[in-house]
């Protein structure tokens, strides 16, 4: 049994001590906003953030999570109000929206150590998260959006 | 038939989007039409039980009394924004007001919610969303419909007010008659009839586009919401009580059965529930994914011969294909044959010949492929959710395999985490659909990212010729193309040229490679990938030749359509052509074609001579789409199109060795980061008054070209195989 804390409320699952954060977030606790892309740290759709530092839930092992603080994309805002949300949606960024979530969580972590990043520092940041459909410079313009109207 | 027990709950599509609702209690007004082959028909619940076996159908549109419009939307949703501009297109003509319309996704009944078409001979019907189709087979029929439904308004308005029809006019939902009277379309739906017969509409009534309220207009998609609040519902996200988790493992070597398996020693891992035996591969079920996963892994299968065993996918591109292409006994089909290729070359001034190869590339749509399939407790109906490109075709399909008749089939359409061709066909569904039917629960089937690749479709490779021939004055006058390949109908696509360059003598052949046993599949503009890249590099070979600038060669030497001479002229002007670029960097430009849309596309590209790597700076596009009905998605279509292409140009290569996919995830089959985005996307259309074509795969197939006549503008080299990948940049570099 672990326990930590999701998007503010206290859970707990019961699961071998391995398994993957991703997996326990979408089908135990049934928070689908995480998707699955890879499942071997190389696209970034299933990232979350643990203790504020986005990771990839896929490679966590849940039992490391023991106590800590867990945000997805459900607990970034009530209602898209979080100021990346409303960027990407003020820029109509996803296409097929599978890796967004992800997107979001990632760039989330960006804004808050760095309020005002360049187009370079945001593209580093933003590398190891894969949009299939193409929407890079969508998501660039979106985080100077956000990062201009906070 | 179905019931909403729970799935509301779990299928709720986000924001302002709702399950369908059914015309059974439904109050207000409903228009059940058929857009079948004789245009656009009223259905009675008789005629609706003849199409589809029930009365309790779907409506196209609902207008309720509260003046909230339903209508029914049939573009199966991937990011292509299909979902919103399809249904669009039915409240522009019904003159509703978008901020009351709610979208609904269409039941997977084509023969009420397919558009038609001509198929072999025959007017079919079909929802099947590719080729970019929801937009240009929709356009008509929708509005059409929309129209109907208005005028029936107008004359329940009409009578009401005891006024002619011809007296009353509409504004958004609401009909205005003779001094100024006023009924919403909420309030004619509290009291109105409709009539057996639906009222015609001629083409000449419907709206002009200067009248366009909606088309035209950029409005948000109605998916976009969801897709950042992550309460997007994919199939991967259904959750059903007493649901169980599965996973398929096919043969590494393509088309193998399996023949044994260890079960007994899977039985003792925890949570394991058990087994079933699929044509192609073994599905291994347990009570939760990790346990799946652990299964997948002690999971040892004893595989049967098959035909793609011994394939070596380098091996036959680099010598067969070549050989096979230039052998006169090898299978060919003609394309295109015009005029008298012979003579034109025989007579020529001047010819040239080039050979291109393009490796095998795999979709890898963001969402791994997976379904959700519910059998019930008395095993005679097989409750199905999937994102799926072709609804009617897999429903059937799923039917087929189960034994079933389609009725007996509940389906539902859920968003796609990327489509691309790929889920066209839905063999991952029928294996979700048997694994249910045979444990007798409801299964959550997830084949992992390596098994999309390991059991994948790919967009063929292929080895082409290409030569042409110039007059005395420098006019191309002959035009010769043959591609070879082994993929059923995947090969042709974009290899004719007359709509850009109508060359007097032209033949274009397909030939055969012989079968290898790999699976092939469409995979966004697929043929056109490899086609137009050979076509565009070809031509820009040979204005070099002549020492011509490539955009004056193509506006002066060739015989250019108006369509062809506009997109170009646009790009020139876009992109600046003319002016001189910072140093270490260069233009290329190609021609792009695909489904009845032409554009022209400028690359602005560097490169690091050392390492071999191409960047792609800045690309302009401009695009003869006809009507664009929503400019701004399609916009980024064209964008995604671009970024897609590029990804296949720059890196992506499936390789095939022994019969079995080398490549098992992102890793090793590398897609396009945001490192590697050009900095700049200018994508514009035309604005043409003719009816919409399609936008969806337009971006991608001349990215390839322009990107290669970049490189030689650049460094006087040639890239003759895509992907352009640093170590062929290299060798290019020392040619
Ligand atoms: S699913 Fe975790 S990085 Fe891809
Ligand atoms: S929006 Fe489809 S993968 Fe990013």
């Amino acid at each position: 049994m672990v326990a930590f804390t999701l998007n503010g409320k206290r859970v707990s699952v019961k699961t071998e001590p391995a398994t993957p954060l991703l997996w326990a977030i979408r089908e135990h606790l049934k928070l689908t906003g995480t998707k699955y892309g890879c499942g071997a740290g190389l696209c970034g759709a299933c990232t979350v953030h643990v203790n504020g530092k986005a990771v990839k839930s896929c490679q966590i092992e849940i039992s490391s999570v023991q106590g800590a603080r867990v945000l997805t994309i459900e607990g970034l805002s009530n209602g898209a109000t979080h100021p990346l949300q409303k960027a990407f949606i003020a820029e109509q960024v996803p296409q097929c929206g599978y890796c967004q979530s992800g997107q979001i969580m990632k760039a989330a972590e960006l804004l808050a150590k760095n309020p005002k990043p360049s187009r370079d520092q945001i593209v580093a940041h933003m590398n190891g998260n894969i949009c299939r459909c193409g929407t890079y410079n969508r998501i660039v313009a979106a985080i100077q959006r956000a990062s201009k109207e906070g | 038939m179905t019931t909403m027990t729970s799935l509301e709950k779990v299928t709720s599509l986000g924001n302002k989007v709702s399950r369908r609702g059914f015309l059974k209690g439904a109050g207000g007004l409903t228009f059940a039409v058929s857009l079948g082959a004789g245009g656009v028909q009223f259905l009675t619940p008789k005629q609706a039980k003849a199409l589809v076996g029930h009365t309790d159908m779907s409506a196209w549109v609902r207008i309720s009394p509260d003046n909230t419009i339903t209508i029914l939307s049939a573009g199966a949703e991937m990011g292509q924004g299909s979902m919103t501009s399809v249904p669009l297109m039915l409240a522009e003509e019904l003159d509703a007001d978008w901020n009351l319309v709610h979208l609904e996704f269409a039941p997977a009944d084509p023969k009420i919610y397919g558009y038609t078409r001509k198929r072999r001979g025959r007017m079919t019907t079909s929802m099947a969303i590719v080729g970019s189709r929801a937009v240009m087979m929709y356009y008509k029929p929708m509005r059409m419909a929309g129209a109907q439904v208005r005028k029936v308004l107008m004359q329940n308005a009409a009578k009401k007010w005891g006024v002619p029809v011809s007296q009353v006019r509409t504004e958004p939902s609401v009909v205005i008659g003779p001094g100024g009277k006023r009924l919403t379309y909420g309030e004619i739906a509290g009291f109105a009839k409709v009539p057996a017969i639906l009222p015609k509409v001629s083409a000449s009534e419907l709206k002009k586009p200067r009248d366009f309220r909606l088309i035209g207009k950029s409005l948000p998609r109605r998916d976009i919401v969801g897709k950042v609040d992550g309460s997007a519902k994919f199939s991967i996200d259904v959750m059903l009580p007493g649901m169980v988790y599965a996973s398929t493992v096919h043969s590494p070597v393509q088309g193998a059965k399996p023949l044994s398996w260890n079960e007994a020693k899977l039985k003792k891992l925890k949570g394991f529930i058990g087994t079933v035996k699929l044509k192609q591969g073994i599905a291994v079920i347990a009570d939760n994914f990790e346990h799946v996963l652990a299964a997948r892994n002690d999971l040892e299968v004893k595989w049967s011969k098959a035909r793609a065993e011994g394939y070596n996918s380098e091996e036959a591109l680099e010598k067969d294909y070549p050989k096979k292409s230039a052998d006169p006994k090898t299978k060919a089909k003609k394309i295109e044959a015009r005029g008298d290729v012979d003579k034109a070359f025989a007579s020529a001034a001047k010819t040239y010949a080039a050979d291109y190869r393009c490796d095998y590339g795999y979709h890898a749509q963001m969402e791994p492929l997976n379904a959700v399939a519910r059998i019930n407790g008395a095993g005679n109906r097989m409750e199905i959710w999937e994102g799926t490109q072709a609804p009617g075709r897999s429903r059937s399909g799923i039917a087929k395999a189960l034994g079933f008749k389609t009725g007996q089939v509940i389906h539902h359409q859920m968003y796609m985490g990327g489509g691309f061709g790929r889920r066209s066909r839905t063999d991952y569904t029928i294996e979700a659909a048997l694994i249910s039917q045979e444990i007798k629960r409801p299964v959550k089937m997830i084949w992992t990212r390596e098994e999309d690749i390991n059991y994948g479709m790919f967009r063929p490779q292929t080895f082409q010729h290409l030569e042409a021939a110039l007059d005395g004055s420098g006019k191309l006058v002959g035009w010769k193309h043959s591609v070879i390949g082994d993929g059923r109908r995947l090969l042709t696509g974009g290899a004719k040229i007359k709509k850009y360059y109508k060359v007097p003598n032209q033949l274009i052949v397909e030939q055969k490679a012989g079968k290898h046993g790999i699976r092939t599949k469409h995979w966004r503009a697929v043929a056109h990938v490899f086609n137009v890249y050979a076509i565009e590099a070809l031509i820009d070979e040979v204005a070099a030749a002549q020492g011509m600038d490539p955009l004056e060669f193509r506006l002066k030497n060739l015989p250019l359509t108006a369509k062809a001479r506009r997109v170009l002229t646009k790009v020139a002007q876009m992109s600046d052509w003319k002016k001189k670029r910072p140093k270490g960097r260069a233009l290329g430009l190609s021609m792009t074609e695909r489904s009845g849309s032409l554009g022209a596309e400028v690359a602005e590209v560097s490169v690091d001579r050392k390492t071999g790597k191409i960047r792609v700076h800045k690309v302009w596009a401009a695009m003869d789409g006809g009507i664009i009905v929503q400019p701004e998605a399609a916009l980024h279509n064209v964008e995604s199109g671009i970024i897609y292409g590029l990804s296949s140009v720059l890196k992506e290569r499936a390789t095939i060795k022994g019969g079995a996919v080398e490549q098992s995830n992102f890793h090793d089959y590398e897609v396009l980061r945001m490192a590697d985005a050009p900095e700049e996307l200018h994508v514009e259309f035309l604005d043409r008054p003719t009816k919409p074509t399609g936008i969806g795969e337009l971006g991608n197939p001349g990215i390839g070209a322009a990107v290669a006549n970049g490189f030689h503008a650049l460094t006087g080299k040639r890239l003759y195989h895509m992907p352009f990948t640093p170590e062929r940049v290299r060798a290019a570099l020392k040619s």
